[in-house]
């Protein structure tokens, strides 16, 4: 029994992508970007704040970073707890040291769970993004739309509630969507997410509900994808890191257009006493080439929209 | 099910008849951009799923979107420093999605093989008439958006059928990069009787296997690279040889990879004894000059196993 000869036609087989989500464009022939100071390079760091439940469903994925063994899994909760009790202060000192601003992105769970931390970043003056409810509650595929709705508008809730602040930007759970997602992001007031990872700038996207601005969020330059899943050391990490840093400014330079640079950091990985020496090494690396503007990325946003007309 | 694939005989390494590739090179190097399409939402084939997660799958496809977005321009850049023409494995629908691409390289006179029409549709479950029309169709699209025919094939996301090289010969094709088998071409056996062969492609140096399968941090997989070519070009002046680095701009056009990548690229092309081509010129030679013998000799030798028709 062969396939059907449906699978030999090509409904959207044309111009530009295979969906209405965004337009094709390449980086290269996009307008230039200016960042303030004429800098080449826009250093977004962020801070990811997350909760790993120890009664894990992993429905229907687990998520990266998410318990291993059989229930109760103390090793992987405490491991992934240390971040918020221990490392995370680690990361301030190191980002205060080199005069580093960063964002942070926050499960809103952990922030009814810890509402210390919170004020801490709140008093701290970080921009905050919304990270879903908690890492065991991913947008996906198939899910109903009801129920994502209710996740993304208490998930919202909990951290404009607790701050008094308005949250513009947001970052899924393991960076999962369903196709809902944006549109339920920007009719709860969102104005750009940091999931979608195939651009190296913002770029804007379109919803039935209007539109947001997509801003990626690289995995592949994360201090989990490197050092957890591939299995790098930190300082490789950290070369890896220094060596982006100069091909986007070598980059910026020959195009006259500025590059961004989005390093997404865990507490949990860097944090560790052993590894933070290789984000205070990143860091040295960036802000010593005196060609970097560190911002925040609702900022940099606007920077870049500036830009469009 | 075969338990030999029927395409080539046992045919040792050494004392065979020698290669001699234009400008006494000991090495014919190649490049081989693969440059794909990754359907959103693509037809369900039920011997494979296109993507881990349920659609969409942010994730993998944004992996890909980037390389289409960002990569190729970038790598593109990189090859014309070094006087590398590309050799494209091409998802034929690009074309019709992305001609933007196409026309860069076409200015540059790369070459464009078969890649199939998009690499998230599998040939598994295809009459051996549905695969001869995917098969004759990207080969069309080549054509139409070239004007030159398709030589090579790599198949779509290296799904096979038993019959896949035989309908590639008999569609005009004269080489597979499907086979990993030997560092030179070597004759493959098509039940048509027409010369056809192996041209080397090389999973070892593909970028995304080393990445992505291997987990290898990028400045070892420049050294990996270099240390491939010294040991090729030693051997080559005994026997030339061919060595190609198959590449994903996905993968090896990332901000923290170029560097790596740009130096081993300075290294091969900085020895004098090597003839940087494309996979068609190689095959074309060899063809023209080395497969009457090479046939000759694995018939003398009698050391065949399997390949016999």
């Amino acid at each position: 029994m062969s396939l059907d000869d449906d699978y030999l036609r090509y409904a959207r087989r044309g111009y530009g992508m295979d969906h209405d989500l965004y337009d094709w464009s390449m980086l290269a022939d996009r307008s230039p970007v200016t960042w303030p100071g004429n800098k080449p390079l826009a250093l977004w760091v962020n801070i990811a704040l997350q909760y790993f439940p120890l009664d894990q469903r992993g429905q229907p994925f687990a998520p990266p970073g998410g318990m291993v063994t059989a229930y109760p899994d103390l090793r992987h909760y405490t491991l992934r707890d240390y971040g918020n009790r221990v490392g995370v202060f680690r990361i301030f000192q190191a980002l205060d040291r080199f005069g580093v601003t960063a964002s942070v992105a926050m499960n809103a769970r952990l922030a009814e769970r810890a509402p210390y931390l919170l004020r801490r970043v709140v008093e701290r003056d970080h921009e905050l993004l919304c990270h879903g409810w908690d890492m065991d509650t991913p947008h996906f595929g198939g899910q109903d739309e009801s129920a994502e709705r209710d996740v993304v508008a208490r998930s919202l809730a909990v951290l404009r509630d607790a701050t008094e602040r308005p949250v513009l930007g947001w970052l899924s759970p393991g960076k999962s969507q369903s196709a809902n997602t944006p549109q339920l992001l920007v009719e709860h007031g969102v104005e750009f997410m940091c999931d979608w990872i195939n651009d190296d700038l913002p770029f804007p996207f379109r919803t039935p509900s209007g539109e947001l601005i997509a801003l990626p969020l690289s995995t592949e330059l994360e201090d989990r994808f490197i050092i957890l899943q591939n299995g790098h050391s930190e300082m490789e990490w950290a070369e890896q890191i220094v060596d982006s840093c100069d091909f986007l400014i070598a980059e910026a330079e020959a195009s006259n257009s500025g590059r961004l640079l989005a390093l997404n950091v865990h507490p949990w990985m860097l944090g560790q006493p052993h590894r933070i020496r290789a984000l205070e090494h990143v860091l040295a690396h960036i802000t010593g080439t005196q060609k970097a503007w560190s911002a925040g990325p609702a900022e940099i946003v606007a920077h870049w929209r500036a830009a469009q007309s | 099910m075969r338990s030999d694939p029927g395409l080539y005989e046992y045919w040792p390494y050494e004392n065979r008849p020698k290669i001699a590739w234009p400008g006494d090179a000991r090495v014919a190097f190649w490049v081989a951009p693969n440059i794909e399409f990754y359907e959103l939402d693509p037809a369900v084939n039920p011997h494979r799923s296109a993507w881990p997660k349920p659609v969409p799958d942010v994730h993998g496809y944004a992996t890909r979107d980037y390389g289409n977005r960002v990569g190729h321009m970038r790598l593109m850049q990189l090859l014309d420093k070094y006087g590398v023409r590309g050799s494209i494995s091409l998802s034929t629908a690009l074309c019709d999605h992305h001609p933007e691409i196409i026309a860069m390289c076409r200015e540059r006179d790369w070459e464009f093989f078969s890649h199939g029409i998009y690499n998230t549709r599998y040939v598994y479950g295809m009459s051996e008439q549905q695969e001869r029309t995917v098969i004759e169709e990207a080969m069309a699209t080549i054509l139409k958006h070239t004007e030159k025919p398709c030589a090579g094939y790599l198949a779509p996301a290296l799904t096979h059928t038993e019959q896949t090289l035989d309908l590639f010969a008999e569609a005009g094709g004269i080489y597979t990069c499907d086979l990993f088998h030997d560092d030179q071409p070597t004759p493959v056996t098509v039940r048509s009787g027409k010369k056809f062969i192996s041209v080397p492609y090389s999973l070892e140096m593909n970028d995304t296997i080393v990445y992505v399968v291997n987990k290898i941090e990028p400045r070892r997989y420049g050294e990996m690279i270099k240390a491939n070519f010294d040991r090729l070009y030693a051997e080559g002046a005994d026997n030339p040889v061919v060595m190609c680095v198959p590449l994903h701009a996905y993968q090896v056009a990332h901000p923290h990879r170029m560097k790596a990548f740009e130096e081993a690229l300075e290294y091969i092309t900085g020895h004098s004894e090597v003839w940087v081509t494309t996979g068609r010129e190689i095959a074309e030679h060899y063809i023209e000059h080395h497969y009457n013998a090479a046939v000759a000799d694995i018939a003398a030798r009698g050391t065949g196993q399997g390949g016999a028709a």
